[in-house]
């Protein structure tokens, strides 16, 4: 190593894997519901695009990506629920890689939740 | 890129509990899930809950599973790792509440008074992989050191921190190195004392298991401090996973060109070997340590010259532990005045205990210096086991002395322990209850130092093993008063005369007891009874014929035969052939037999 450029380079690279390692839970969780339903009905890849896509876009030292069991709501499966400090919850529904890509991009980065995916627009409360 | 981080530990603790196996049959049973590109397996260090191990960390949501076997582990991956439901019955019960709610691990009673510094990475990286280290702002000092910092800088900075030699003698850190700093020669050295040899200690053995890269990075640290350009672990070769992950450390860092030549660019060159040392507690003490580093038998000699000025190969030397270095690091980034925040008096910081013993969290906790006794045994290590009553706890191993149950409120740091005649030592802590007979431990602990006196001076060599016949005399029923007096006269001999530490120090335990627990000799030599039912000599087991139902269980269970009588009537045990087992009162369903 000659110079302290390069170790903060390794630093930035591993910024995302270390800070999964955070017991901080003060930011961001987004969670997708993954049982049988879920998994029947594709959730198994937008968890895993949420994921991704998080730590490629440097969030992860305030999102935290996790699963959960059945939310009991099979029918609008795959679910995605974003939880953060002060607001109130958001229940995505019918959820895919792509809507993942874009609730990622509309809502976790710029703040904006993207309604047409909510379970309030579909009209259930 | 992975969702989702297994961590579990590696550590030789949660080794010898099982960890490689469930560890296996984890990366087995991700596979058959296909979950491989998604879920990671690190192996860690120790995360100090030994006794709960094998120990297994899920992130991100940090679930604390405990006492995992491997056929747990097909049901935490479909339920945990694939479905996100954490398997309940597994997580560590102190993290679960009465409500089933899943608490974070810093919220738990073993984890929450605790301030993790020389520990901050163990149980957190994989200490196989220096980017993991890196990722978590390794090897900044050492690039901030040696780019921004003169040495007399970070002598200084070492120096306002207050760090104090964690290995036992307590001695300021910065002052060691200020002093070998100016002394001119054509090679200096830098050693690491990790011969971690106390009875019951095992705090340098996490740090080198969990953290190895934070000693190199010290050490390289230490080198440029004082003008060194070689340094030497001189570890243990019973701690074979310590070892082996220094190998590792060291290798990588020299891909890395964190040791080796021109580090950082700045023409400041730090090499680092290993010496393995064969398992004399001797050469725990500094200078048998040079001298076994140099290839020759480990013996203490006469200071001065002190090693600041004439050391390893007649070299300027410093050497420190490597819980010492371990904080090294942390005092060069977050500065000395937030490491001198911690801690009370002239102890700052913290330090690491390895609690063991009777009790109940057995494993290693990290504290500020100060912390009251009480939080330690009670609130982080959850009291005696088995409602048993708290009666002492013994710090500092075979150089150290015990802290009765009286004084729990006593706060734990280097000057208040002096005041009683105890040290923090290397920081073992065995807890005793109402079952163990302190002069019992005492000769305990004479027995190791009798064992490891190297033999180079008579006050060590012959004092400690006549202090050891008057203790076994004393256990055996046949001591006299007379004998506690030279017992005590010895002792101070002993520890006065000494040449090195070991034997200087060796006493400790009988003149802490002695001290303390007086009474108990007292019953030893003019009662002939162990008050805690440990020396053997001392008991006698009698059958009481009122409630002996004559059913020859006993006289079965005897490995001895020395139990006679008729069916249905009361049996006898022959004083003369009893080997004082127990057996016989573990067998009795009547509660006929007593122990005296």
């Amino acid at each position: 190593m000659k110079s302290l450029a390069e170790l903060q380079a390794i630093r930035e690279k591993m910024k995302n894997t270390m800070s999964m390692r955070d017991e901080d839970a003060s930011g961001i969780r987004v969670v997708v519901g993954m049982a049988t339903c879920g998994i029947a009905a594709g959730a198994r890849p937008v968890l895993n695009e949420f994921a991704k896509l998080v730590q490629e876009k440097g969030l992860s030292d305030r999102v935290k990506v996790s699963q959960t069991g059945c939310i009991g709501l099979c029918q609008y499966e795959p679910i995605v629920e974003v939880f953060e400090p002060g607001r109130e919850k958001v229940t995505y529904i019918k959820m895919d890689a792509q809507k993942a890509a874009e609730v990622v991009e509309r809502h976790l980065e710029a703040g904006h939740v993207v309604e047409k995916y909510t379970m309030a627009k579909s009209g259930l409360k | 890129m992975y969702r989702s981080h297994v961590l579990i530990c590696g550590g030789t603790g949660c080794t010898s509990s099982g960890s490689q196996k469930v560890r296996a049959a984890l990366i087995d049973e991700i596979r058959k899930q296909g979950l491989e590109d998604e879920v990671n397996v690190v192996e860690t260090g120790c995360h100090g809950l030994c006794e709960q191990g094998p120990v297994m960390v899920v992130y991100p949501d940090s679930t604390f599973y405990a006492q995992v076997k491997p056929e747990d582990v097909p049901e935490i991956v479909t339920e945990h790792l694939l479905k996100g439901r954490p398997v309940t019955r597994l997580i560590y019960n102190e993290a679960v509440t009465d409500e089933g709610k899943v608490l974070s691990l810093n919220d738990t009673d073993f984890y929450k008074k605790q301030v993790r510094v020389a520990l901050r990475n163990c149980g957190v990286i994989d200490p196989e992989n220096i980017e993991e280290y890196i990722g978590t702002g390794g090897y900044q000092a050492l690039g901030k050191v040696l780019t921004e910092m003169t040495p007399d800088q970070v002598i200084q900075e070492v120096l306002d921190s207050g760090l104090r030699g964690r290995g036992g003698g307590g001695f300021p850190t910065g002052l060691k190195w200020k002093l070998c700093a100016p002394n001119k020669a054509d090679q200096k050295f830098v050693c690491c004392n990790a011969d971690e040899g106390d009875p019951g200690a095992f705090m340098d053995r996490s740090v080198l298991e969990g953290d190895p890269h934070s000693v190199l990075e010290a050490m390289a640290i230490a080198g440029y401090a004082i003008g060194a350009n070689q340094g030497y672990i001189y570890v243990r070769a019973e701690y074979p996973i310590a070892v082996k992950r220094l190998e590792i450390a060291i290798k990588q860092a020299h891909e890395y060109g964190l040791l080796g030549e021109d580090i950082f660019g700045t023409g400041f060159n730090f090499d680092i070997g290993l010496r393995l040392g064969a398992g004399a507690f001797v050469c725990g003490e500094e200078t048998a340590l040079m001298r076994s580093i140099e290839g020759k038998r480990g013996e203490p000699r006469p200071r001065p010259p002190f090693p600041a000025v004439k050391g390893l190969f007649d070299k300027p030397t410093i050497l420190n532990n490597v819980e010492t270095y371990a904080n090294i690091p942390e005092i060069i980034n977050r500065g000395a005045a937030w490491f001198a925040s911690m801690g009370v008096g002239k102890s700052k910081g913290t330090k690491v205990f390895a609690l063991g013993g009777k009790i109940t969290n057995t494993g290693l906790v990290e504290i500020p210096m100060g912390t009251p006794l009480r939080t330690i045994i009670e609130d982080i290590g959850g009291g005696c086991p088995n409602g048993k009553k708290f009666k002492a706890v013994q710090t500092g191993g075979p150089s150290g002395g015990c802290i009765p149950a009286s004084y729990i409120d006593i706060p734990v740091d280097y000057d208040h322990l002096a005041e009683i005649g105890c040290i923090i030592g290397s920081g073992g802590m065995i807890v005793m209850d109402e079952d163990n007979c302190m002069v019992d431990i005492a000769k305990f602990f004479l027995e190791f130092t009798v064992d490891e006196s190297c033999g180079k001076c008579t006050a060590c060599r012959i004092g400690t093993r006549r202090m050891l016949e008057i203790l076994e005399k004393i256990t055996s029923g046949n001591g006299t008063m007379e004998d506690l007096d030279k017992l005590e006269q010895l002792a101070y001999y002993v520890k006065n005369n000494s040449l090195c530490g070991l034997g200087q120090t060796a006493p400790n335990p009988v003149i802490s007891t002695l001290k303390f627990f007086r009474d108990e000799y007292i019953a030893h030599i003019v009662d002939k009874k162990c008050p805690a039912h440990v020396c053997k000599s001392l008991l006698q087991y009698t059958i009481d014929p009122a409630k002996c139902k004559g059913c020859t269980a006993c006289a079965r269970q005897c490995p001895v035969s020395a139990i006679s009588g008729k069916v249905k009537e009361p049996h006898v045990i022959d004083q003369s052939k009893c080997i004082k087992c127990g057996a016989c009162m573990a067998t009795c369903k009547f509660g006929a037999i007593s122990r005296q």
